[in-house]
């Protein structure tokens, strides 16, 4: 999902660095006023994270491969705007060392994998998980489904992006500048691609860490005290929750 | 150090030193074709796409050394390489950013 330089014209890309710049300001300071010191080695392991997992390459039958990205895991166990920090961070270094990614789509790239991931899967994983107990059945599967909805999600961003080039940038004769596939061909592709192969992958990734996060280091969770103090407050207040 | 810091070091480790799973996926992914591929799949190369392509030459382009075989065998040590400097890079930074931003404990 790393669009390079060259598939998203100036209308595009432009706009998405212009979008970012306020997420990563707003993430950076919410990072900054949430986090406790004792977690930045963890905040620093969840960017590794992002970075290595996304060098497994799954191949599948149509001969093309993808990736997880990991955001959503970062989300739900760091919180939203450490994953936004985190996966970008990731972003900027696979883009400039590694080439991954172009620089003119860097904005793009980071609002596709480093928001629509992580803040959809969070969203959504509060939503399924509500007030169920930290080791719960039901958390894991939100934790999965979460992922799951995440990259799918964050696959039709970057598909419906693509797709829109040969309206926005054309030459006078109507031949594309950048991306020649319209929407029509490039969201299905990216969103059944997605949905049927690496969102699985994304979504056993995220519930196999988070298992084994809630059951054996629950504490590095950003809201594990405000869990706790709920968990501790539903017996009394159980009738009115 | 930290016990659980330590298993999670140890299992970064071990997902460095799996990464050369990810060249078994030979193909591209979707949106992220050469030149060439998109010459052979509509006929063209659009105007705006050729002039973007070669905007960036990263180091370690597609996480590898420069020149290196297309074999898995002669991609790993490139790919592993690449996985050791992205971790070290990628942690290393949030790491000493975070230790100057996010402030002490003892305040909480």
């Amino acid at each position: 999902m790393h669009i390079p330089d060259g598939y998203l014209g100036p209308l595009t890309y432009i706009p998405l660095f212009v979008i970012m710049i306020p997420i990563w300001l707003y993430a950076g300071y919410r990072v900054q006023k949430d986090l406790r010191s004792k977690q930045v080695p963890y905040l620093a392991l969840a960017a590794a994270f992002s970075f290595v997992i996304m060098m497994f390459n799954v191949p599948i039958p149509d001969g093309s491969s993808g990736h997880a990205v990991g955001s959503a895991l970062v989300a739900i166990v760091l919180g939203p705007w450490a994953a936004i920090v985190s996966t970008s961070v990731a972003l900027v270094i696979q883009c400039f060392i590694f080439g991954d990614g172009g620089v003119t789509a860097l904005g793009a790239n980071c609002f596709n994998m480093g928001v629509v991931i992580p803040v959809s899967a969070y969203v959504v994983y509060k939503l399924i998980s509500g007030k169920s107990d930290l080791t719960s059945i039901r958390r894991l599967a939100a934790a999965a489904v979460a992922a799951w909805f995440g990259l799918t999600l964050a696959a039709g961003v970057a598909g419906t992006e693509m797709g829109l080039q040969p309206i926005l940038e054309h030459d006078a004769s109507g031949l594309p500048l950048y991306m020649p596939y319209g929407l029509g061909l490039t969201v299905p592709a990216m969103v059944l691609s997605h949905a049927f192969f690496f969102s699985i992958v994304e979504a056993l990734v995220t519930v196999l860490a988070f298992a084994y996060i809630t059951r054996f280091n629950p504490t590095i969770i950003w809201d594990y005290k405000k869990f706790v103090k709920s968990q501790g407050e539903n017996k009394p207040t159980a009738t009115t929750a | 150090m930290d016990r659980n810091l330590t298993i999670f070091l140890i299992a970064m480790v071990a997902l460095i030193v799996l990464t050369p799973i990810g060249l078994i996926a030979t193909g591209s992914a979707y949106g992220e074709w050469d030149s060439d591929t998109i010459q052979q799949a509509v006929g063209y190369v659009p105007a705006g796409l050729q002039s973007l392509s070669g905007l960036w030459n990263a180091p370690l382009a597609d996480y590898g050394f420069p020149g290196q075989g297309d074999t898995m065998a002669d991609a790993t040590p490139g790919y592993i390489f690449s996985a050791i400097v992205g971790v070290v890079v990628v942690g290393g930074l949030v790491y000493v950013a975070g230790k100057f931003f996010i402030k002490k404990d003892s305040d909480q």
